[in-house]
């Protein structure tokens, strides 16, 4: 995985709430592999209408914000479904850090192994780098992941993140390595479970 | 003298393995469902040239591509046949139990797990789909989970998680005739909103609760996601235990015995702490429907949908400008003009036999003024629902009875509400397109449903009940 330590880049307001996953990926879409191109179906029934014609309106389809690197979204963003191919989709696209009041569980863990950043921002905060961004799209905008600040200009905001996604995007951590490491504890407490919760281990039908 | 405890927190130790020094917990898990969309992680999983951890801890359930007609052909869609074949083959090459597309306990992965007696209280369940929650109805601590994860299950039957905070949900005193599981749910989540219970585990309390059969404790610890939480669970009682007794893969004989005693301790003590209490009265519940597109979009079936010329916060006006302008409603509509163009029963959420049965009283002896479809949560429903007759009276009505599995809820398979069709709907989420691109949804319980099929359009279903058997 990818490390996240710091980005500058240009950020594109997406500030309706509840973007949930259905709109960032379409369950149609689920069934394609991640080699076939996900970033191009990114949000397809918000940049597209329903004959392909980019949505004019939408924020990504400005010229400005089509390479734009950061999201600032609204409270809930990427709430509902599990779908990890939804972070595929952001990611494939090129969007590496997701700015928002709030977040869907599942989106934040699925994005932390595949190294999104999901920085929150209190709503006030929030709505105040949106409005920057939209008087002057250009802006760049640095999220530094180690000092937890967001900043543009001589502006710097705090964001929050546990310390458990900090500490694994920072490192570009692969769980499967960090869980070898534990391979003998894993066995000894499969021993002491078997014995202390044999009910858990399911019967033959 | 130890802390108090809570139902997470028991739960939470019994499987933690290791603790870094930034939080997370190593821990151990019990139960893995999988579904044909758990592809990346067999694709991750091989990419690695590594095998799964613990087969028999493995189960496979063919539910979101599989159609729901028509079975006895090949299907239609190359796209969707190779789905459900290559999640079979991955199945039976991992040794994984496999409740296939031709298994007769083949259903919904959170219909059929609970089902078999898989599901158990006590235990740490997870699978790729975020309606997990929904097994936290036995007491066990289940949660959906990402590709990236699922691959980390299947290597090492292990997951790294942070403890999530605990909020307790009490829903005191009795529902009146009418309210289902599904008006508790939607009810609670359109008071804390779709992103309220965000980082907690909920627990479900209070008398309402404990009064609900297994079945309605499904429906409510189902739609936990649906408020943010991404586990609900309730405590077992003996309820819980007389569900589980003589199910295929629950323990049996004096092991049942001896795994009751052990479950019955799991329960949060009278004095543990939340860091959030949440408490409704169960007498002020009403049947409830959605008007707009986030599931906290509920309100008493005898409300008007918002007008926006009435809301003071500008970004609210926009939201419900914006839902009502894709739900293709007047501001300020009485809820119960909106007429509808189909109806659909099914999805993890309500597909049991409790949920046909009560979409039939309804039914019995009238006749859907729309099209509709009713899709069995398991082929084990099925059967048992054919066998009570309700199939006559979901067809004599003039609905389709078809096959088990995900089906219209997130329309992969094709059952789709085509664009621009309003659908009365059982499912979990109103989201924009989620039942098919420019698809209208309004959730509701499988009575309301059958109300809004009986009369076209959204009803209150409480003067249809006069008289009836329930």
């Amino acid at each position: 995985m990818e490390k996240f330590v710091r980005l500058t880049a240009k950020a594109c307001p997406l500030t309706q709430p509840n973007i949930n996953t259905d709109q960032i990926l379409p369950a149609r879409y689920l069934k394609w592999p991640r080699s076939r191109g996900l970033g191009q179906v990114l949000f397809q029934d918000l940049r597209f209408d329903a004959e392909g014609r980019e949505q004019q309106n939408f924020p990504l389809n400005q010229p400005t914000w089509r390479d734009a690197k950061i999201i600032v979204a609204g409270r809930n963003f990427g709430g509902g479904s599990s779908r990890e191919a939804a972070v595929y989709a952001l990611y494939d696209y090129g969007i590496r850090c997701v700015i928002a009041p709030s977040f869907g569980d599942i989106l934040s863990q699925n994005a932390v192994k595949n190294g999104l950043l999901t920085a929150v921002l209190p709503e006030v905060e929030a709505a105040e780098l949106a409005a920057a961004i939209a008087d002057d799209p250009a802006l760049p905008v640095t999220v530094d992941l180690e000092r937890q600040t967001i900043s543009h200009d001589n502006l710097s905001y705090g964001f929050a993140i546990d310390p458990v996604s900090r500490s694994q995007l920072l490192n570009g951590w692969d769980d499967i390595d960090l869980t070898e490491n534990h391979r003998d504890q894993i066995e000894v407490f499969k021993a002491k479970d078997r014995l202390g919760r044999p009910w858990a281990i399911p019967t033959t039908a | 003298m130890s802390e108090p405890l809570t139902l997470i927190d028991r739960l939470w130790s019994t499987h933690e393995i290791a603790r870094r020094e930034d939080g997370a917990a190593l821990l151990w898990v019990d139960r893995h469902y999988v579904h044909e969309g758990s592809f990346h992680a067999f694709s991750q999983m091989k990419a690695r040239g590594r095998q799964v951890a613990e087969p028999g801890l493995t189960f496979g359930v063919s539910d979101h591509y599989v159609p729901t007609r028509g079975r006895d052909r090949a299907i239609a869609n190359p796209e969707i046949a190779a789905m459900v074949s290559n999640f079979e083959s991955n199945a039976t090459q991992s040794h994984i139990g496999l409740f296939g597309l031709r298994d007769p306990r083949q259903g919904i992965v959170h219909v059929v797990g609970p089902e078999q007696g898989l599901t158990l209280p006590g235990l740490l369940i997870v699978c790729g789909d975020s309606h997990t929650s929904t097994h936290g109805a036995f007491g066990a601590y289940a949660f959906g989970i990402g590709a990236s994860e699922v691959a980390h299950v299947l290597m090492t039957q292990t997951l790294w998680q942070k403890k999530p905070k605990r909020m307790r949900i009490t829903v005191d005193g009795h529902t009146t005739v009418g309210v289902a599981a599904k008006d508790i749910a939607l009810t609670i989540i359109a008071r804390v909103g779709a992103d309220g219970a965000q980082g907690h585990a909920i627990e479900f309390a209070g008398r309402a609760i404990t009064a609900l059969s297994m079945e309605g404790r499904m429906t409510l610890c189902n739609m936990s996601i649906e408020a943010g939480g991404r586990c609900g669970m309730i405590a077992p009682d003996a309820n819980t235990f007389a569900y589980l007794k003589g199910r295929p893969y629950a323990p049996k004989d004096a092991a049942f015995d001896r795994a009751v005693a052990a479950w019955s301790a799991l329960a949060s003590d009278p004095d543990a702490a939340f860091d959030r209490e949440v408490t409704l009265d169960a007498a002020a519940i009403v049947p409830v429907v959605t008007w707009g597109t986030t599931p906290d979009d509920a309100l008493p079936i005898d409300a008007n949908v918002p007008d926006p010329a009435r809301e003071t916060d500008p970004a609210r006006a926009a939201y419900i400008r914006e839902a009502l302008d894709y739900m293709g409603i007047a501001p300020g509509k009485k809820l119960s003009d909106i007429t509808i163009d189909r109806v659909f029963i099914g999805s993890c959420t309500n597909s049991r036999i409790e949920d046909l049965r009560a979409a039939a009283a309804v039914l019995a002896g009238r006749t859907s003024k729309v099209p509709g479809l009713v899709s069995p949560g398991s082929s084990t429903v099925k059967r048992q629902a054919e066998q009570e007759g309700l199939h006559r009276i979901f067809r004599a009505a003039g609905l389709e009875w078809a096959d088990s599995g995900c089906s219209m809820c997130v329309g992969i398979n094709g059952d789709l509400v085509p664009p621009g069709e309003r659908c009365a709907s059982t499912t979990n989420r109103n989201f924009r397109g989620r039942q098919g691109p420019g698809a209208r949804t309004h959730l509701m319980s499988p009575a309301m449903v059958a109300a809004a099929a009986v009369n076209g359009h959204l009803s209150d279903v409480r003067p249809l009940l006069a008289g009836r058997k329930l």
